[in-house]
């Protein structure tokens, strides 16, 4: 680890301006920078902690239902509190790493992050959720830019996401033996016009909707309403885990399963 | 009725408390006053020409007290290697040099090509980032059947080719072999990998050198499961110290599986470093260092062919194997693929004409050496898996076809160099079939089936030899120490008693154990005894702790120590109790005369000979004595393993489901440990099975760096254990009978995984023979689609 300063602001305006410094950066719970700052892969001058920012911490249910996630809650806080207003999503981040993980590592820097095997992202896009940032609102489909990329701009904080509830949905993941993130991951989410089918761990270019899947199941919610659909393993991953052909078709059978768990 | 105290007893691990507590002393834990810290520069490529390196700039970083490199080692010795393998023509291994930090090349991702020493570890490593490398890129051997091929590139440039040896045992007549072979009425052939594993312990390693100029004395506190061996190795060979002089300590060593018995670079380097430097230097190795400077374990590729007559007798055995040993020889490499796995191919079974053909390789890899098991693993992955492919092939019962070959005579000459001494095979096959219960498998594979589960039910025997000796006969097979063991058992005025030994406890829970023994032997509480280990200052020469010798090598030391206190013991008793030494008895702590109601408590006895005023002239005052106990053989672990799986076919996921396992470890010191022992075994088993893939691209990357990627067993990959060792048939040539169970679990383990999950495949209707580990679901997924 490089040295750096630290800072712990207690409001998002204090934390926007202290993310101005040339070459801050945001912390959230560390999961996944602080062993980049351990290895040298980073040297942040300053760390700017958005740990002790009440107004962007916990959950809550919005007046049209959605259930507003605060960017610095930790995954277990979303595991145990979003189990009755969104229990697919709360089912997710209770699958995430280990307890030590889950009580550190937050929503706000899974979704920040983008890695292509993370959990969050999944079910971000497969709700439908808007991301809200101290500047402005991302839906979803425009946040995730591909591996490790994201819309936000240079010191931008996400503070909520949003995500609409659905009446039925499912998150289905494949562990990768090692990491356990997702070698693949598949959330469902059927909302009452349309559902949507978003995969993770799989693609190269990172969490990606699976339109085919969506259109089938538009027509017809049936657990074999997959039959004949398969994804073309030619931008999967291929790593040490799994081959192209082996996450192409672990995209099937997990979305398969999220069907069968929201029947 | 379970014993509640001595030998039979489950005595609860005494030293657990300080772990468990946070309490334990590990090697990180020491801090000399003054001490620096270093920061090794290690290679990022996996075979290269050094051009140049240039560290003035690292040199004025600040807090720098020095920088090294190979240069500085010029006139010291490399690590040595302590087993001089003698190749099929009679030629002695090649050995190159392996210098402390690279000398002319970098050999392996990892090799270490300079080190900083500084006032803090962040300044060793700021400074460490100034250094100027250039380093010409070579090809890296990475394929160890391309390497073996003329014309190869080499990853010793003084060396003829990348083979270490070439080396056999058994039947040497090729022709014999042959027409054994032609002559049989079926012929199994099996290739398989076994795979390279990182053992990770959880405490990765530490090494504290510090030197006194007053009295030239240098102290190095190490992560290691023999002090003793390092004191020798580094003081002869690397850096001609006088031993007198020099004081190895492994306080609290938190796990090793092998890969802490070698001597490494980092060790001498520090002992060195502390007198160039005149400070005591401290090294704590991260886990990222860990991964590709901790000796690897495995790595055999093999191809292995079983010829059966027309009844299924197995009629011979033929093995070819390449080995890998990576880029240098580490301290005990050479014997793992050869005296510690060649010889174990004959496994249960009385198969009259085997061949073993090694070809030990140099790549651009981690050293190789001993872990868990150590060649024996490698052995029986092999016989195991051949084995049960020839019942798939011939369509008969796998057990049925282990019993009818199973050796029933002892002791028993194998081929392949072995006495057995004793073993029971079908008695703990017996014990097996009740304990896994196997008549109720086709109802659970029933159940499975229901669930759209495929299940399956592997059986796996096998031997082990453990506490390699006798020193005279492995000098003449090479090794270069001798394999005895050493104990003190010092007896205080009072009575309680420390024993100094020379085993060294890193897991094993010996300091529970051990006292059991000889409290059992006085008749006293355990708790008047305790052990002492891991300090070369406190304890007599022994060889320390590795294939499952302690009990029955360091055990047997002391027992023999103890006998020697309790044979003068009984003199002072019997000049107390005015009676012919003869006549003493001693039971329960207390000496008495035989046949009469006179006694004299432990206690007086022992506070008698400290205090010898009505005391025996001719017999010297004082209670101590050591003993050092050479075996005369090895001792033969032998068992039964039964595991069942289930595969689900749309993933190719493996679930263990079951895991049984029945040993004959002769007897039992202390069943609680033993069990824990073999649980810990079986996980990394399973582990290997599994999960664990130490894996390198074509450059020599090491793509499981990291437990990102690297899968260690985690406890939801494993189930409840079932271990029965009611089957005893005790060792014939040791005084407790003892065998030995640290490595069993490990060894008897992978083969009966791969086992059930292919039997799980073949019963779902995918003629599946093979599937290389670590059998994780992608290449279960694979092999069921291809
Ligand atoms: C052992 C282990 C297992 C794990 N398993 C899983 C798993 O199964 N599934 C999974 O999805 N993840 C897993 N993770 C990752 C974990 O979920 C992390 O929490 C996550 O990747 C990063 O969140 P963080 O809060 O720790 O962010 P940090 O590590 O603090 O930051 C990550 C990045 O996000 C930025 N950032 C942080 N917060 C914000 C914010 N509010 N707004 C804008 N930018 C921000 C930081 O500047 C940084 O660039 C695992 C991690 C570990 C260590």
């Amino acid at each position: 680890m490089y040295n750096f300063e630290f800072e712990k602001p207690s409001t998002v305006a204090d934390a926007v301006s202290a993310l101005g410094g040339e070459d801050a950066q945001a912390l959230g719970g560390g999961q996944t920078l602080i062993p980049t700052l351990k290895q040298r892969l980073a040297a942040p001058s300053t760390l700017v902690s958005l740990g002790g920012i009440p107004d962007i911490q916990g959950v809550c249910i919005e007046d049209d239902g959605s259930v507003a996630i605060g960017g610095a809650t930790i995954h277990a806080t979303v595991a145990s509190e979003a189990a009755g207003s969104y229990p697919a999503l709360a089912a997710l981040a209770g699958q995430i790493g280990d307890p030590a993980v889950r009580n550190r590592g937050t929503i706000g820097g899974s979704l920040a992050n983008n890695d292509p095997a993370a959990c969050y992202p999944a079910g971000a896009l497969g709700s439908g959720a808007t991301i809200i940032t101290n500047t402005r609102q991302i839906a979803a489909d425009d946040f995730f830019e591909g591996l490790f990329s994201t819309a936000l701009e240079e010191g931008e904080i996400i503070t909520t996401v949003n995500f609409p509830v659905p009446q039925a949905a499912s998150y289905q993941k494949f562990l990768q033996p090692a990491s356990r993130f997702a070698l693949v991951g598949v959330y469902l989410a059927r909302f009452a016009d349309g559902v949507r089918v978003a995969v993770t761990g799989a693609s190269e270019d990172g969490v990606f909707r699976w339109s085919e899947a969506e259109e089938a199941l538009n027509k017809e919610f049936r657990q074999d309403a997959l039959t004949g659909l398969s994804i073309n393993p030619a931008n999967m991953i291929a790593d040490l885990h799994g081959s192209k052909a082996y996450r192409a078709h672990l995209v099937s059978v997990m979305t398969k399963r999220a069907i069968e768990a929201c029947m | 009725m379970p014993k509640d105290s001595g030998i039979g007893a489950s005595s609860k691990r005494r030293e657990d408390v300080r772990f468990l507590t946070g309490a334990g002393n590990y090697t990180d834990d020491i801090n000399v006053h003054g001490q620096a810290y270093v920061h090794f520069l290690r290679s990022d490529i996996a075979h290269g020409r050094i051009k140049s390196i240039d560290t003035s700039a690292a040199e004025a970083m600040p807090g720098v007290v020095k920088v090294f490199t190979g240069k500085d080692f010029e006139g010291v010795g490399g690590m040595p290697c302590g087993w001089e393998v003698t190749d099929k023509h009679g030629a002695p291994m090649q050995e190159p040099p392996h210098p402390i930090l690279a000398q002319g090349k970098v050999r392996h991702v990892g090799d270490p090509i300079a080190a900083v020493v500084a006032d803090s570890l962040e300044q060793a490593r700021d400074a460490a980032e100034a250094i100027d490398l250039d380093i010409e890129v070579l090809p890296a051997v990475m394929n160890m059947k391309t390497a073996a091929q003329d014309g190869a590139t080499l990853v010793h440039d003084d060396l003829k080719n990348n083979i270490c040896y070439d080396w056999q045992l058994g039947e040497t007549d090729d022709a014999k072999v042959d027409e054994v072979f032609a002559n049989a009425a079926h012929v199994t052939t099996l290739d398989l990998v076994n795979n390279r594993l990182v053992a990770n312990p959880m405490e990765p390693r530490v090494a504290v050198g510090e030197y006194k100029p007053g009295t030239g004395d240098y102290t190095l506190f190490t992560t290691s499961q023999n002090p003793h061996v390092i004191r020798l190795l580094m003081c002869a060979f690397v850096l001609g110290l006088p031993e007198h002089k020099v004081r190895v300590v492994a306080p609290d060593v938190g796990g090793g599986f092998g890969t802490k018995i070698f001597h490494y670079a980092e060790e001498a380097f520090c002992t060195f470093a502390a007198k160039a430097c005149n400070r005591p230097v401290k090294w704590t190795s991260s886990r990222s260092e860990a991964f590709m400077s901790d000796a690897h374990g495995r790595d055999h590729v093999s191809k292995i062919e079983l010829a059966l007559d027309a009844d299924n007798n197995f009629i011979g055995l033929r093995t070819n194997t390449y080995a890998n040993l990576g880029a240098y020889l580490s301290t005990f490499s050479s014997s793992v693929p050869t005296w510690l796995h060649g010889t174990l191919m004959a496994g249960n079974y009385k198969t009259p004409v085997i061949q073993v053909n090694v070809k030990a390789m140099f790549t651009n890899t981690v050293p190789v050496d001993a872990y868990r098991g150590a060649g024996r693993p490698e052995a029986t992955y092999q016989l195991e898996r051949v084995v049960d492919k020839a019942a798939r092939e011939l369509g008969v019962d796998p057990i049925a076809l282990r019993r009818q070959n199973f050796i029933t005579q002892f002791p028993y000459d194998t081929p392949v160099a072995l006495t057995y001494d004793t073993g029971d095979y079908n008695g703990t096959m017996d014990k097996l079939e009740v304990a896994a219960d196997l008549a109720g498998f086709a109802a659970r594979r029933a159940e499975s089936e229901a669930n759209g589960k495929l299940r399956g039910l592997g059986i796996n025997c096998y031997i082990e030899a453990c506490g390699i000796a006798p020193s005279n006969i492995v000098g003449m097979l090479g090794a270069r120490a001798g394999l005895y063991d050493a104990a003190t058992v010092r007896v205080n005025a009072t009575g309680s008693i420390s024993v100094m030994v020379g085993a060294h406890s890193h897991g094993q829970g010996h300091e529970t154990a051990f006292p059991q023994v000889v409290a059992d032997m006085i008749g006293i509480d355990e708790s008047m005894v305790e052990i002492v280990h891991g300090d070369t200052s406190k304890i007599p020469f022994g060889m320390g702790t590795y294939g499952s010798r302690s009990l029955a090598v360091c055990g047997s030391a002391m027992v023999k120590a103890t006998e020697k206190v309790i044979e003068k013991a009984k003199k002072i008793a019997a000049h107390l109790l005015e009676a012919a030494e003869a006549d003493i008895e001693l039971k329960d702590g207390q000496f008495s005369v035989a046949g009469t109601d006179k006694s004299v408590a432990w206690g007086d006895v022992t506070l008698t000979a400290y205090v010898p005023h009505n005391y025996p002239l001719e017999v010297e005052p004082g209670l101590e004595e050591t003993a050092f106990y050479d075996p005369a053989n090895f001792t033969y672990p032998a068992g039964a393993y039964a595991c069942e799986v289930e595969v689900d076919p749309e993933t190719g996921q493996v679930t263990v489901e079951a895991f049984n396992a029945a040993d004959d470890f002769g007897n039992i010191v202390n069943p609680m440990i033993v069990d824990g022992q073999v649980h810990g075994g079986i996980g990394q088993g399973i582990g290997q099975a599994l999960l664990e893939n130490c894996a390198y691209d074509e450059k020599g990357q090491l793509l499981s760096a990291s437990f990102m990627d690297y899968a260690m067993p985690r406890a939801d990959d494993v189930p409840f254990y079932g271990v029965d060792h009611s089957s005893q048939t005790p060792c014939t040539h040791n005084p407790l009978g003892v065998k030995g169970c640290g490595e069993a679990g490990a060894i008897g383990s992978p083969p009966a995984v791969v086992n059930a999950v292919l039997d799980a495949l073949n019963s779902g209707g995918k003629a599946v023979d093979h599937i290389d580990m670590p059998m994780s679901p992608s290449r279960v997924w694979a092999a069921m689609n291809s």
